[in-house]
């Protein structure tokens, strides 16, 4: 039987607010504001449309957003998983239209962290260590520098168990680098080579400098509605197939179970199984890419290889433009922009990407994409399965 | 950039670091997993079932994964870089995340290694581990 969500709604319209040079001279609810009217006239639609607004961060973000929009919505979110949380955020809209709780929802995001820092709006103080919580008290003494630190940790275990190499990594950073010099917006554009990334310094062994994501200004915004509604809009619609959530931790890395197998594996074989597609069936995907490791272990939870074979999968270079599986075509958290939780611009190059609307890196022909968000320290994940009307 | 550690005592965790102090490395036990509870709280984080008493744990382990850090950004105490974080996995099982002091060249995934109590930031004394040989 087809899941009640499948193809109930679709991503209709999709804005980002990134800079080649890493800096916006927008910030705060100008930005936010900004982005969404981008997003919503890009699907045809105005804010008088909209009656479902969700983002994420501060303490009542979607209430605030409203204040400032003059929205008075009747549907509501400000889940926060970290870097997934616009892919969650996705699959509650996704159940509130279809259950008539709203019809048209905005769903917005920015941060400027090196725009703030410029400022002087900047904490000396990390963000892991300010708070009354088990991280500060239970890992803090250590001087496991977050988020990369766990990161490192999990890809030594990798390493050790399945032989996986530092020249394998860094070809993921290679391939998403290729992608990036197609993105006029793209912080780094200049092609790299798998010397380039073993060669940089290291941050925490085994990681380099060029397997982490980069830091800078970034907005993005998605518009979603109804199946009624998303036929007669700008664009072709990106239908949501299939959404899911799955966490296993929240900070401290001392409780993930396994460190090489993430919860996303869960979340994807449920949005998948929603979608009534498999990896097979994937044409593009985008893959929350804060390290290099990090796409690694999504691609084997994703089921597009087996458990280990990560390195060798994309040794050949099959994640690039005209690759077998083009991943992180707008250049990834690696090459591309990370203001701090990617996975909206996950979403928006996805939703690109199956309306045909991805410009001089489009994929030819794709009718399935998945956004797969991982939010703190491979902790909480939304996997969402977008298609074309065909699918 | 110092990275500034004092936080307010997590109310699970206070005996534990009592324990530290002494030396002694102790935690929850959950006697239907036969299993310790780290971190230290009130229910085991496996089965749900509410803790019942503490047992003294023996201090060894293996790494189960380790990261070389080799920028300065804490002036904690023992963490001048190159330094290595680790989790380690205790032989009454249950998972760590600490230090494996000594040479960092020589840390191995699956390597033993035997708890150190070393000072720690603030008043605490920590525990750090290192290899304990062939």
């Amino acid at each position: 039987m087809t899941h009640p969500l499948r193809g109930a709604s679709a991503i209709v319209g999709q804005a980002d607010i990134v800079s080649s040079s890493g800096v916006l001279d927008l910030w705060g609810r100008p930005l936010h504001s900004a982005v969404a009217r981008a997003a919503l006239d890009d699907a045809g639609l105005t804010f008088a449309d909209v009656d479902g607004l969700a983002a994420t961060g501060t303490l009542m973000a979607s209430s605030e957003l409203g204040e400032h929009l003059g929205i008075d919505p009747r549907w509501t979110d400000t889940t926060m998983t970290g870097g997934s949380s616009f892919e969650v955020l996705v699959q509650h809209a996704a159940a509130a239209i279809a259950t008539g709780l709203a019809e048209v929802v905005l769903i917005v995001y920015g941060e400027t962290p090196r725009g703030d820092r410029q400022r002087g709006a900047w904490t000396e103080v990390p963000y892991w260590l300010q708070r009354d919580s088990p991280i500060a008290e239970w890992e803090g003494p250590y001087g496991l520098r977050q988020p990369l630190g766990p990161y490192a940790l999990a890809t030594s275990r990798h390493m050790a168990l399945y032989g996986t190499t530092s020249a394998q990594l860094a070809q993921i950073a290679v391939s998403t680098r290729q992608w990036a010099a197609l993105n006029p917006d793209a912080k780094l554009r200049d092609p790299i080579t798998v010397a380039d990334v073993v060669d940089s310094p290291f941050e925490v062994e085994p990681l380099h400098r060029l397997d982490c994501c980069l830091v800078t200004d970034g907005a993005g915004a998605v518009v979603m509605t109804s199946a009624a509604r998303a036929t007669d809009l700008r664009h072709r619609p990106a239908w949501v197939l299939g959404a899911a959530t799955r966490h296993s931790h929240a900070l401290l890395i001392s409780e993930m179970p396994d460190l090489t197998t993430t919860a996303g594996r869960e979340s994807a074989r449920e949005a998948f199984a929603m979608a009534g597609v498999g990896p097979d069936d994937v044409d593009a995907a985008m893959l929350y890419d804060s390290f290099t490791i990090t796409a690694l272990l999504h691609l084997e939870d994703l089921g597009f290889c087996a458990k280990g074979e990560g390195g060798p999968f994309v040794e050949d270079g099959k994640l690039g433009p005209g690759g077998a599986l083009p991943v992180n075509t707008n250049g990834g958290g690696l090459s591309y922009t990370h203001p701090g939780m990617y996975g909206m611009f996950l979403l928006t190059e996805a939703a690109r990407q199956v309306s045909g609307t991805a410009g001089d890196r489009q994929v030819p022909g794709a009718e399935v994409v998945v956004a797969h968000g991982c939010g703190a320290v491979l902790s909480a994940f939304g996997t969402v399965v977008l298609g074309s009307e065909r699918t | 950039m110092t990275a500034p550690w004092d936080p307010p005592p997590f109310e699970p965790m206070v005996r534990f670091w009592e324990a530290a102090d002494r030396h002694v490395l102790s935690a929850p036990w959950c006697d239907r997993c036969q299993q310790p509870v780290l971190y230290p709280r009130e229910l085991c984080n496996r089965c749900q079932q509410p803790v019942a008493g503490w047992r003294d744990l023996s201090g060894r382990g293996t790494v189960y994964a380790f990261g070389v850090e080799h920028r300065a950004w804490t002036q904690a105490p023992g963490l001048e870089p190159p330094y290595v974080v680790a989790l380690v996995e205790l032989d009454e099982g249950g998972r760590l995340l600490t230090n494996i002091v000594g040479d960092p060249g020589a840390v191995r995934v699956g390597a033993p290694v035997e708890v150190r109590w070393e000072p720690g930031p603030g008043e605490r004394t920590v525990p750090r581990f290192a290899l304990s040989g062939p």
